[in-house]
């Protein structure tokens, strides 16, 4: 296959992750508005944050407001990152790599894209928010049920699904990260139910408060959280999920091109680290300091695998 | 498509007795299905200069045009004589120039034209085929009567349209097909794809591998080139794909570098090898040509097919089907003035509200002026351009086109319509029966082409 169609798969899936993990952050910021009395805008700052667009909104705007913050996140063409300009991107992608599509992952990009285009032509009024938010979801999930249940188990495949899983890493620790002041362990806050609505925030924004409860009882700990997210093999948006099936994706591309590239060598030892480590090793360390490593890890990966594939020139 | 006692035309017997017992108002709401399989399928283009409106719709009719087979017989001897011609006519240029020595055509319309590729003399491409794939644009006036308007020598789309309409017809009316015996236009991908692997360059070893080169997602054929990428089952590629490496153009892959044979190139001769003609261009690969002359890739079309379709040796047509092929053309040619000449210039300015007015490198309808339905204004400005660059046009009559029915809110109304069937050259010449028919949505509109509103729809050639 092409390198430019490879790396045409890579970053539709990763685009398409993304509008999906901005949209659920969105949705953890929404339901923090609606169970907390006093919420400030502030609040949608760490939404901003962990979206990784703290920065260049700050650029557009004086300050922060929740209509402001959620115009930004769902539909500003200037920002990268926003849905509309996730889903644009993706599909962008999707037609420049249509030959290696099956016609129902193809339409499923493109009927998400039709979609969004009238749902997030003008801002969205707060009444709507949660049938925007929730169309959203719905159409990533069509999306990714047209892609497992129509492509080949190839190289293509293959492909997608590390772009996929590299985007989930980063969001994850993202996420993570954003709040990991909330997960230090402060006596005074401890219990108080000030943390019970962040880390639930944490939770929602992985849509996984509900089986988070079902392996650590409904009690949240920071150690659980963090436990959960980055080393419960179990929960598929965890780091150790992530990096078991792009090890194992890496693994069928090195088998199918007989093979081996510096990628295959950085996702293992970095698999192994995790699978090496308990929350507490995470924890005594410091939860910041492993995750900017991590997500600067992450990256590398993507990159390596970028060269190593003659993604580009 | 009505005879002149106003009943259908015998080829459309058939389709109106269907017809007559479906309710309008359900074949509005399938026209509506009809627009939301394209545009789910992604079946757009772009019309370039409009910022918001990246991407359009064709209108699609749902009433086909219907060509009996004896009529389309007649089309395609027609047509093959007409193909034979410009190959044969490609290659004297670039070689012996016999007809220019003959004085059937002046020198300088050849050699001072643009679309004239120097770098072409002298070589002879992989079978001796220059025009692997043709798009013959042609009207009907009357019964038998077929005139040719273009040939589109370069690289003809709307392909895709052909297929897909008849794709969604199929879908939507399965009945009308167990009527009507129409021929088969399903097979064009595996055509192309045989036609242009029998083509292989000398320095081909092995099944040759195609690619199909795009300028990229932002073309306005962009969607045909990887539809047709897609049903030929080989790599859509574009230029930063490819390099030349070792004597042969290869692409980029997952793997390493690749070679391919065989390169149908949906990007023009300009911007086909920067080396070679435009330094500026990003869209082909430098180099390509010299990998061309020795013999190592086919490129389809061949770079310079362009001097046999351009507009200013259109009007020399019938002299070169009967130079080469030794007979008078089977399909009209439009008579053409050709402003270059004072005397028709001269008639061409007296002439503006009766006459249709090219630009000799145009092409899509642009920069074309519709004498008849032209506003005195416009006449005027275009009178002006006409005696600043008299070279660069050429004058057609408005030639009184048949219609076909289309689907109006009211029912059907007539419309016209033109027809570029597809044709395939490798050491035979292969006409896919039926093609695709534009139609002039607007009511006495003379213009087809799809950045100017127009539509199309589904072509049947009837079988015997």
């Amino acid at each position: 296959m092409l390198g430019r169609t490879a790396n045409g798969l890579y970053w539709m899936f990763r685009y398409i992750e993304r509008a999906e993990n901005i949209a659920r952050l969105i949705d953890a910021g929404l339901r923090m508005s609606l169970t907390r009395s006093g919420v400030t805008d502030d609040d949608w700052d760490g939404v901003l944050q962990s979206a990784g667009v703290r920065e260049p909104y700050g650029e557009m705007h004086d300050k922060t407001t929740s209509v402001d913050a959620i115009d930004y996140l769902l539909r500003e063409r200037a920002n990268p990152s926003s849905v509309m300009s996730c889903f644009e991107s993706g599909r962008n992608n999707a037609r420049m790599v249509r030959t290696a599509l099956t016609r129902d992952t193809w339409e499923a990009v493109n009927e998400c894209w039709i979609e969004m285009k009238t749902l997030l032509a003008k801002r969205v009024k707060p009444a709507d928010l949660p049938e925007v938010i929730d169309a959203i979801k719905r159409r990533v999930a069509l999306i990714r049920g047209a892609f497992h249940g129509s492509m080949l188990r190839n190289e293509l495949y293959n492909f997608a699904r590390i772009g996929t899983l590299i985007e989930r890493a980063d969001n994850t620790s993202r996420i993570l990260d954003v709040k990991y002041y909330v997960l230090l362990p402060s006596v005074s806050a401890v219990g108080s139910s000030l943390d019970n609505v962040q880390w639930e925030s944490i939770l929602r924004s992985v849509s996984a408060h509900r089986s988070y409860s079902w392996v650590y009882d409904a009690e949240y700990k920071p150690a659980n959280i963090a436990d959960f997210l980055i080393l419960n093999g179990q929960m598929p948006r965890s780091l150790s999920y992530c990096y078991e099936k792009i090890v194992s994706n890496l693994g069928y591309l090195a088998q199918e091109y007989d093979e081996r590239l510096p990628a295959h060598e950085t996702a293992d030892a970095m698999l192994r680290a995790l699978q090496a480590l308990s929350v507490r090793d995470i924890m005594d360390k410091g939860l910041h300091e492993f995750l900017e490593d991590f997500v600067q890890r992450n990256n590398q990966l993507g990159q390596e695998i970028s060269e190593g594939y003659r993604f580009y020139q | 498509m009505m005879n002149a006692d106003d009943a259908p035309r015998q080829p459309y017997q058939q389709y109106f007795e269907w017809y007559s017992g479906q309710n309008p108002a359900h074949l509005i709401g399938k026209s509506r299905d009809a627009e939301s399989i394209f545009r789910k399928t992604g079946i757009t283009f772009a019309v370039y200069g409009h910022a918001d409106s990246a991407e359009k719709l064709i209108p699609f009719d749902l009433i086909p045009r219907i060509i009996s087979a004896k009529e389309w017989r007649k089309l395609a001897q027609g047509i093959e004589q007409r193909v034979v011609a410009l190959n044969a006519f490609l290659d004297d240029i670039y070689h012996k120039q016999e007809i220019i020595r003959a004085g059937r055509i002046p020198r300088a319309l050849i050699e001072k034209n643009s679309a004239f590729l120097p770098q072409m003399i002298g070589f002879r491409p992989p079978g001796g085929v220059y025009t692997h794939i043709v798009g013959t644009d042609i009207v009907r006036t009357g019964e038998d009567q077929f005139y040719v308007l273009e040939d589109n020598a370069r690289t003809p789309s709307g392909v895709s349209y052909m297929l897909e309409n008849r794709e969604t017809m199929m879908q939507m009316f399965p009945e009308l097909f167990h009527r009507n015996k129409v021929q088969r236009v399903e097979d064009y991908p595996m055509l192309l794809r045989q036609s242009l692997a029998s083509l292989a360059p000398p320095g081909c070893k092995g099944k040759p591998r195609l690619a199909v080169l795009t300028p990229g997602i932002y073309n306005s054929a962009y969607y045909e080139h990887s539809f047709l990428a897609d049903m030929m089952g080989v790599e859509l590629v574009e230029g930063s794909d490819l390099r030349v490496m070792d004597g042969k153009v290869k692409m980029r892959t997952t793997r390493g570098y690749e070679a391919i044979d065989v390169l149908y190139r949906r990007v023009d001769d300009d911007f086909l090898d920067p080396l070679t003609f435009r330094p500026d261009s990003a869209l082909g690969i430098p180099g390509i040509m010299d990998v061309y002359r020795a013999g190592n890739i086919t490129i389809a079309n061949a770079p310079g097919t362009g001097i046999s379709d351009d507009k200013a040796i259109y009007s020399y047509m019938p002299e070169i089907v009967e130079f080469y092929t030794g007979r008078k053309p089977l399909l009209e040619n439009v008579p053409t003035w050709r402003c270059s000449e004072p005397q028709s210039l001269q008639y061409v300015l007296d002439n503006l509200a009766d006459l249709v007015v090219k630009e000799v490198h145009g092409s899509g309808g642009y920069g074309m002026l519709v004498g008849p339905t032209a506003s005195k204004k416009e006449r005027a400005e275009f009178a002006a351009k006409l005696a600043a660059r008299p070279a660069n046009y050429i004058a057609q009559p408005t030639l009184s086109l048949s219609t076909v029915p289309i689907l109006v809110k009211k029912g059907i109304a007539p419309r016209h319509v033109d027809l570029r069937p597809y044709v395939l050259v490798s050491d035979k010449v292969q006409i896919i029966p039926g093609g695709l028919t534009r139609v002039a949505l607007k009511q006495g509109s003379l213009v087809v082409n799809s950045s100017q509103g127009g539509g199309t729809k589904d072509t049947w050639v009837l079988e015997d």
